[in-house]
């Protein structure tokens, strides 16, 4: 009975139609990132169970071509793959290669699934000389709310920009205040406040003094990330002690290194200096006898180590532009398992530690003593491996098979 | 007499194949200073390199050549008066004057020789042959020219196809400017007096100069003259010319090597600090301090003062003693740099012998002989294909492992070795099938994909940057275990799944069109086609999980969507759905054969089509005259289709044999 309900989903005729529509998903998906991005074309064609395509050529954009997506077809091959091999295989000495081999693509698409759900990316900006214990995402950003009343012991607590969106009060037991959102905007600009500019500045408190904040069109690109602004006032005893703007741009190093280069070219060394200054300079606010520090900034994700950057290295081809070598020479410290050791991360050699890989992303184009990692967390990170050597031994194996047999006949 | 025609005729093919190992040393002491001279060492594209390789990519990039013609309008039977590489770029280099007027550029778009005023036709009578023309012709025309240059949208997506040739002149005159400073400033009369002069100057100048910058009195005419000379040397310096003054020492990276201009510029006011006084480049005071106490303690390099001998014999026509510097200068280099002089004498004789250009040759004749023994069935013309191809096999090899020394990398780095493997593999695979059934398919398909890559090879060439096919790896790819494992493996995927698909051309074209195709030959092509199938799939899903693995170990991301992984993820899936097709009993032989004429479009489209897109880690620019050859590549293909599906009565081969087939279906 349940072999008869499973007959349609063993065929190979299925076999067959989910590797043509996967072929077509895959070239409707390449061509769209041409147009849409790499970073949306990703999640619309291969991260979902539907989508359609569309020709940007003029007179042709009314055509629809709907197509299954990435997670319908993985998850339709998987049940196709397991249901023929429950049902129809049976186990033979000269069917071991194609068992195998399967095995490896259920092994391969399993893992990517896994990897799908559960990997995280993020980066790590090091300075020479700077260390940390966090890695920051380049998606997300998080409202950091920092206990800075005894200078030694920061406490930190966070919201993920998700809650943040929904603005409203924001409210923690351990905090004497409530934090209200009053406004978020996805993404946003910047742009100096002279003295003499009119009209009121757009918080009470902090950075909005000497800067304005737009509102711009969200952006869905790989290489551009979106930089939110976000309007709070912090109510104490139902009394308001002000309201301030937060912002990446007031809080994230890498954006703020850069606009204090733009600031400097724009308006001179000194008044760049002063404008990054009251800029980056943390918002803050007493109640109750305690200090408080307000950021919105890239989510963090810490770790029980810490990295520092003893030495970057770049070099090019000599007379080109052509990168030669990157790496940063690190020093790696864990109190916990009393670890302290120097280490090497470049181009194709990557730190994997503590269910962590660090691997040699990039550099600031304009400071040679910075380094950016890219951390990766990807508990499936091993399943390509396994997959690859299944399907490669079970393919080899069954075509051997083949190949034996039939120089055999023709001797 | 029919035994012993194939083998005589292999052993000519061979003589011929491998003669031109040697350069020749030329018959007057000019060509043979000439052709020492293309072996000198340089740095260029960051590695080292002969004069030889230089002189050829610049041509190409030029005038689409390897080689000059000097006078265009003859034809080929009044013995135009022609130069080699190395030649015209000694020309460029010693003689500006003389080598503005030799028709080099070549031009094609009617609206750029309308841009320069040059005449659109070609008149013998004028000199002209309507597509090469001079700099002095160029010249006047400069400042439209540049004006033209400044328009044109710096994203190659956005730019016209005027506007691409318009780049591809400033390319060619960029060059042509540049390489006038390689050894010499520009316009200089006499590099040795001037060399000289500068050197005996620099005490005084050097001394006034140090004076000047402690405020004190200082001698203000020998100052002037350094400076004069220093300005000259630093213009030359800023056309980013080849490095030719190799470090003194042994075993000194490639990285010390300097330009003319640097070289003569240390002993004096070195461009470090030169570049720090015109505001360009400043530096930390306590490097400015240092660097003026030290002015003057670096000796001239020797190798300066050789290549201005070297250049003044060859402008004023004084070929012994050019000949004599020329050795002088490889006499003086040989204690410490033997290994690079001796790599970059392979490397020339490599350029000059030519490999994959001979193999094209043979590939072609025996193709034509595959198409001789199909008409006549002589058992001889097959055999002389097999051997041709065989040759041009053991050319073909050679030619990639010569390569493969030059480089230190695995066969495949990039596009244009792409193609030079995909080749091979593709000889190799149609040599196999040939041992098996001797029906001179196996010869067809392996002479016509090795000489169709290698053509592309050849076009690939110039369209590489710099036009050099052996440039040095950027440092994501600078791993041999995964441009060993992953690059190869893929591959031989692409080479096995257009031998696949080439089987099913033959199978549809001379089923169609002739009566070669009898019912067994078509069993056993259906046969290869499957077994090729089989291993093509093994190839192209390793190849590509391994690339994944590669991407994984480099930034953590196992799989990501890259158009290039894409493309070979197409091809995977599309062999596999032509293996469980046909297991699944849904395509017999012609359906077998139909989807693997698809499986070349595929593979087209993952070979090339990926790149043109111009988006991902895989895309490598400049695609657009390829396009037009892949649009017609596929569009063949779909022809193919069509005619595959045609109904069997329509097929010639199956008129005779209608029953029979009929029975195989």
């Amino acid at each position: 009975m349940l072999l008869r309900l499973l007959k349609p989903l063993t065929s190979l005729k299925l076999t067959v139609t989910l590797l043509a529509l996967g072929i077509a998903l895959v070239f409707f998906g390449t061509l769209a990132q041409t147009t849409d991005g790499l970073w949306v074309a990703q999640s619309r064609y291969f991260r979902s169970w539907f989508c359609t395509w569309s020709p940007h050529t003029p007179g042709w954009q009314g055509l629809i071509l709907p197509l299954p997506g990435g997670y319908l077809l993985g998850v339709s091959l998987l049940v196709n793959l397991i249901a023929a091999h429950i049902a129809r295989f049976k186990f033979t000495a000269r069917k071991s290669g194609i068992l195998l081999a399967h095995l490896g693509i259920i092994l391969l698409l399993v893992g990517q699934l896994i990897t799908d759900m559960l990997a995280v990316e993020s980066q790590m900006r090091l300075t020479e000389g700077q260390a940390k214990n966090y890695s920051e995402s380049t998606l997300y950003s998080e409202l950091a709310i920092l206990d800075v009343t005894d200078p030694k012991q920061h406490k930190v607590f966070t919201f993920p920009e998700a809650r943040v969106a929904k603005k409203g009060d924001l409210q923690i037991p351990e905090l004497p205040f409530t934090l209200r959102i009053t406004d978020y905007w996805e993404n946003s600009d910047i742009q100096p406040r002279g003295p003499r500019s009119g009209g009121t500045p757009q918080a009470s408190q902090g950075i909005a003094e000497r800067f304005t904040f737009t509102q711009e069109k969200p952006t869905r690109t790989m290489d551009a990330r979106n930089v939110p602004t976000a309007f709070v006032e912090v109510v104490a005893q139902g009394a308001s002690k002000g309201t301030w703007i937060l912002s990446p741009f007031a809080s994230d190093e890498s954006i703020l290194v850069s606009l204090s280069r733009s600031f400097a070219n724009q308006m001179g060394p000194e008044l760049g200096a002063k404008m990054f200054t009251s800029l980056s300079a943390p918002q803050r606010f007493e109640v109750g006898g305690r200090t408080f520090e307000v950021h919105l900034r890239a989510e963090r994700f810490y770790q029980t180590h810490s990295l520092q950057l003893l030495k970057f290295t770049h070099e090019k081809y000599i007379g080109t532009e052509t990168p030669k070598d990157f790496r940063s020479r690190l020093r790696l410290e864990n109190p916990e398992r009393h670890e302290s050791r120097e280490l090497d991360v470049y181009m194709n050699n990557p730190l994997r530690y503590a269910g962590l890989t660090y691997f040699q992303a990039s550099f600031d184009r304009i400071d040679p003593r910075v380094t950016i990692l890219q951390v990766v967390k990807n508990p499936g990170w091993l399943t390509p491996y396994f997959g690859c050597a299944l399907v490669g031994v079970g393919l080899i194996i069954q075509f051997m098979i083949h190949l034996v047999g039939f120089i055999k006949k023709q001797r | 007499m029919k035994r012993w025609l194939p083998l005589f005729l292999a052993a000519v093919a061979a003589g011929w194949a491998f003669s031109a190992w040697r350069v020749p040393s030329g018959r007057t002491d000019r060509d043979a200073a000439i052709a020492e001279f293309g072996r000198l060492p340089i740095v260029f594209s960051g590695r080292v390199q002969p004069f030889d390789s230089l002189a050829r990519n610049s041509l190409l990039q030029i005038r689409g050549k390897q080689s000059a013609n000097y006078e265009p309008w003859k034809g080929v039977f009044e013995k135009p008066q022609t130069a080699s590489a190395t030649e015209w770029l000694l020309e460029v280099m010693c003689q500006p004057s003389l080598a503005h007027t030799r028709k080099v550029f070549r031009i094609d778009h009617p609206d750029l020789k309308g841009l320069f005023g040059l005449p659109a036709d070609g008149d013998a009578a004028r000199q002209d042959d309507g597509k090469h023309y001079s700099w002095s012709q160029l010249e006047p025309s400069l400042e439209a020219f540049k004006k033209t240059v400044s328009e044109v949208p710096e994203n190659a997506a956005n730019q016209t196809v005027f506007q691409k040739a318009v780049m591809r002149q400033h390319n060619a005159m960029t060059l042509f400017m540049r390489w006038q400073n390689i050894l010499q400033p520009m316009d200089a009369t006499n590099v040795v007096a001037e060399y000289a002069a500068y050197e005996a100057g620099l005490p005084a100048g050097v001394a006034a100069f140090q004076a000047r910058m402690a405020d004190q009195p200082f001698d203000t005419n020998a100052l002037t003259a350094t400076l004069t000379h220093a300005q000259r040397f630093m213009a030359m310096d800023g056309m980013e010319t080849p490095l030719v003054i190799p470090p003194a020492g042994q075993g000194r990276a490639a990285s010390s090597w300097q330009r003319m201009g640097s070289a003569l510029l240390d002993p004096g006011l070195p461009s470090e600090l030169l570049n720090h006084l015109t505001g360009r480049n400043p530096l930390p005071e306590a490097r400015f301090a240092d660097l003026i106490k030290s002015l003057g303690s670096v000796k001239m390099k020797a190798a300066v003062g050789q290549y201005a001998r070297l250049v003044d014999a060859y402008r004023a026509g004084r070929f012994p003693e050019f000949r004599q510097a020329v050795e002088a200068y490889i006499t003086a280099l040989q204690p410490d740099h033997a290994a690079e002089l001796a790599k970059v004498r392979t490397e020339q004789k490599f350029n000059h012998w030519a490999p994959f250009y001979k193999a094209i040759l043979l590939y072609m004749t025996a193709f034509l002989l595959v198409g001789f023994f199909w008409v006549t069935l002589s058992e001889t013309s097959r055999n002389i294909a097999w051997w041709l191809i065989f040759i041009g096999l053991l050319v073909h090899s050679l030619g990639l492992v010569t390569r493969m020394l030059i480089e230190g990398r695995p066969p495949v780095t990039n596009l244009y070795s792409s193609a030079v493997f995909i080749g091979w593999g593709a000889v190799v695979l149609g040599l196999v099938l040939e041992r098996f059934w001797r029906n001179a398919i196996g010869l067809a398909v392996g002479s016509i994909l090795g000489f169709v890559t290698l053509i592309i090879a050849h076009g690939l060439h110039g369209l590489s940057k710099d036009a050099d096919t052996l440039p040095m790896m950027q440092a994501v790819l600078d791993t041999n275990l995964w441009l060993s494992t992953h690059v190869v493996i893929v591959t031989l995927g692409y080479a096995s799944t257009y031998v696949a698909g080439f089987l099913a051309i033959l199978y549809v074209l001379l089923g169609l069109v002739t009566k070669i195709i009898t019912p067994e030959m078509a069993r056993s092509l259906t046969r290869a086609v499957y077994g090729i199938l089989c291993f093509a799939t093994l190839f192209s899903f390793v190849g590509t999980v391994l690339g994944g693995i590669w991407a994984d170990q480099s930034w953590g991301r196992f799989w990501g969507w890259d158009p290039k992984e894409n493309g070979a993820l197409i091809i995977v899936m599309w062999n596999a759905l032509i293996l469980h097709a046909r297991w699944g009993g849904m395509v017999k032989e012609r359906g077998v054969m139909i989807l693997a004429l698809v499986g070349n479009i595929v593979t087209s489209w993952s070979w090339f089509g990926t790149n043109m897109l111009g988006i991902g880690l895989h895309s490598y620019g400049a695609m657009d005259a390829a396009f037009f050859w892949l649009l017609a590549f596929i569009g063949s293909q779909v022809l193919l289709i069509g005619g595959g599906l045609l109904p069997q009565r329509l097929w010639r081969s199956w008129q005779g044999a209608a029953k029979s087939a009929a029975a195989t279906r």
